[in-house]
């Protein structure tokens, strides 16, 4: 059934992959960027609410849309190590999540930023902020158990358990975070949303999370590279690749 | 050669691991006094006013226990993988989510039993209203199994780390906050004189999730962390 | 069930632990009637080749078969048949000797009402009913020995089992490895000390220590 996936499931065809795959999301990535975030943050309107301080959610809501998807996109992986033994879908994973934890951090103190002009406070305990600080500690959690272990392969497969455990509890964790949250404030404090957003706020939107997905390929690109050189640094190909680049 | 059944079996792992526990005497009762130590500090923190002690009341038990709970989950799979028990076990002909079952029972009947047979009079002790007694309770009965079954996948991967300790408190404890949320948000609801039948289900069904879940994870990861 | 498959094949087995390869492309051969000495220095990987034969861990490239089946598919038919005593005896320190010896029985499905007449061979008699937490090293050995004498399992995977045992236990066990072998089982085993038997009735696998 994964017979087309073979080919990328040998350590060296799959780290010359993503080396070649590396420039292509880096460049485009900078390029939406760049254009995406000169347009939000100086051409774009400003809200008529909430005046400049809105241009902070085009690197908000793109990190936070990222930090669930990568977290979704690490589960998968691991299902695919654990259930169909795909090779090196574990280290996809390992390689994804620190880059999940991070955008989740960012989504954190952006949302904090934010926060701070909208309802005068750094941090208010709403439904968002408060499952993504909970998905943060999930991220710190894989991770940690990643590291706990000295055998990379060991330490893949039990992060990628930990992970798929969590992935099933997000929902519930999301929908209790909810419910505790409109039963303990009200919807008094809720994020103003962006109801039928404009169209010359939409399409600077539309750059930046495309760019940041690409940044976020580009990355994982890099960190996947590292972890198959640390699982398969005993092989002769890494030791000709060492040689070659240090000749 | 007879087989066993898987009956026989969960009885023979259920009945061992008791016998051993019980011959531990001491031990047995540290997460118990944990719990209590734990919810006495509380009082003492916040000041001794009813009507604040009794608005946190069910917060401060629920959190408490979480923390016992997690306090003696390290031991769950660490004394059978350090003498070689576990390893019997993950080669015996008989499927391991039956031994994961009867040692989670095991866990439950020692630690879980326990804080609910205690519970009532720590909530004395922070005024919790007379109307919350059964919520309080109820709550404990069908979460702490919760807690046991979701706290043995850390503890089982986290068996072959050393000093695993904080690890797995650091990667259960945020997969504890739905009951949590549902045990503490019963409770409150009673003391108003509502019906709490909503939070209950939602725990119920936590409770069924993780009993039918939890043990293949446990031994998934049981596999994975000793290999 | 032919008699032409051998009861343990391993074929291109490589194991790979913390970065260093312990073997590469291993393969072997064990029938009915086999003791095998698995022998090399410490680090060599003998505990994880066995660790490996009983299914515990899984290669890292390559496949173990059982009587031609790959033992990860047929893994409950595979561990009925298999006897692994690890590294560590696997006996609980707060159970009695007859009660640990009990427990192991009934979980291999045997009768554990043997459990006492099974010490005798053992030379643990009278030392039944003491917590095993005061018993020694030798002893806890004994007592997980103890179910070789009521094993029907084909495939006996040993890690060291002659640590801390005295001379004639020694003997006594290496009579019971004869005994097996001829009855149509096999016999895996690490050990540091020569085998007291035929070198004709002993094969040998050898590992070598390799930095890479």
């Amino acid at each position: 059934m994964w017979k087309w996936l073979h080919p990328y499931a040998n350590p060296e065809v799959s780290y010359h992959f993503a080396g070649k795959l590396k420039p292509w999301l880096g460049w485009a990535s900078a390029l939406l960027l760049t254009v995406g975030l000169i347009w939000a943050l100086l051409f774009a309107p400003a809200d008529y609410q909430q005046g400049e301080s809105f241009r902070i959610f085009y690197i908000h809501v793109p990190s936070a849309i990222l930090s669930m998807s990568i977290y979704l996109a690490m589960a998968i992986a691991a299902l695919s190590s654990l259930v169909w033994q795909v090779r090196l879908a574990d280290a996809s994973a390992a390689a994804l999540a620190p880059i999940g934890a991070v955008f989740t951090a960012i989504a954190l103190l952006t949302g904090a930023a934010w926060g701070k002009p909208m309802w005068g406070t750094w941090w208010v305990w709403d439904a968002r902020l408060t499952s993504e600080l909970i998905l943060l500690f999930l991220y710190l959690g894989v991770i940690a158990l990643h590291n706990a272990f000295d055998d990379k392969q060991m330490a893949g497969k039990a992060a990628g358990i930990l992970a798929l455990v969590g992935v099933i509890n997000l929902p519930i964790i999301k929908y209790s975070v909810e419910w505790w949250n409109t039963l303990h404030q009200g919807a008094t404090v809720s994020k103003l949303g962006a109801p039928a957003m404009a169209s010359e706020m939409y399409w600077p939107f539309v750059l930046c999370f495309l760019g940041f997905g690409l940044l976020v390929g580009a990355v994982a690109c890099v960190r996947f590279q590292t972890e198959i050189i640390t699982r398969n640094k005993m092989r002769p190909w890494v030791r000709n690749l060492v040689t070659s680049e240090v000749n | 050669m007879s087989s066993l059944s898987y009956r026989q079996t969960f009885a023979l792992v259920l009945k061992r691991d008791l016998t051993i526990a019980f011959r531990h005497k001491d031990e047995m009762l540290n997460p118990l006094l944990f719990f209590i130590i734990v919810v006495t500090l509380f009082p003492l923190g916040i000041g001794p006013q009813a009507n604040t002690l009794a608005k946190i009341a069910p917060g401060i038990i629920w959190v408490s226990a979480l923390l016992a709970t997690l306090l003696s989950l390290d031991r769950l799979f660490k004394a059978d993988h350090n003498d070689g028990s576990l390893e019997q076990m993950l080669i015996s002909p008989q499927p391991l989510f039956i031994f994961t079952l009867a040692k989670i029972t095991a866990h439950w009947l020692l630690t879980g039993l326990p804080l609910i047979l205690v519970a009532p009079i720590l909530a004395a002790l922070l005024y919790l209203p007379e109307q919350s007694y059964s919520a309080l309770f109820l709550t404990l009965l069908l979460g702490t199994p919760v807690l046991s079954f979701i706290g043995a996948i850390g503890a089982a991967l986290t068996v072959g780390v050393k000093k695993g300790g904080v690890l797995l408190s650091l990667i259960v404890l945020p997969l504890y906050i739905p009951v949590l949320i549902f045990a503490t948000s019963a409770i409150d609801t009673a003391s108003l004189n509502l019906p709490y039948n909503g939070q209950l289900a939602i725990i119920a069904a936590l409770f069924f999730g993780s009993l039918t879940l939890a043990p293949f994870a446990v031994g998934a990861a049981l596999k994975v962390s000793t290999n | 069930m032919s008699n032409s498959s051998p009861l343990v094949q391993a074929e291109h087995l490589t194991c790979v632990r913390e970065d260093r390869i312990l073997f590469d492309q291993l393969s072997f051969a064990i029938n009915a009637g086999d003791i095998v000495q698995v022998e090399g220095p410490n680090g060599a990987g003998k505990t994880s080749l066995l660790r490996l034969l009983a299914g515990l861990s899984q290669p890292y490239e390559g496949s173990i078969s059982y009587i031609g089946k790959p033992i990860v598919q047929y893994a409950e038919r595979y561990h009925q048949d298999l006897l692994y005593l690890g590294h560590m005896p696997g006996v609980k320190a707060e159970l009695s000797a007859q009660e640990n010896l009990a427990f192991n029985l009934a979980m291999a499905g045997g009768d554990s009402s043997l459990a006492e007449d099974t010490l005798a061979k053992v030379n643990l008699l009278g030392f039944e009913d003491v917590t095993a937490s005061h018993l020694s090293a030798g002893q806890h050995r004994r007592i997980a020995l103890a179910r070789l004498w009521q094993s029907n399992a084909k495939v006996w995977i040993l890690d060291e089992p002659f640590t801390a045992i005295d001379k004639q236990g020694v003997t006594a066990l290496e009579k019971l490895f004869v005994e097996h072998a001829q009855n149509g089982g096999c016999v895996i085993l690490t050990t540091h000390q020569d085998l007291a038997l035929p070198e004709n009735m002993v094969k040998k696998i050898t590992l070598a220590y390799r930095l890479f």
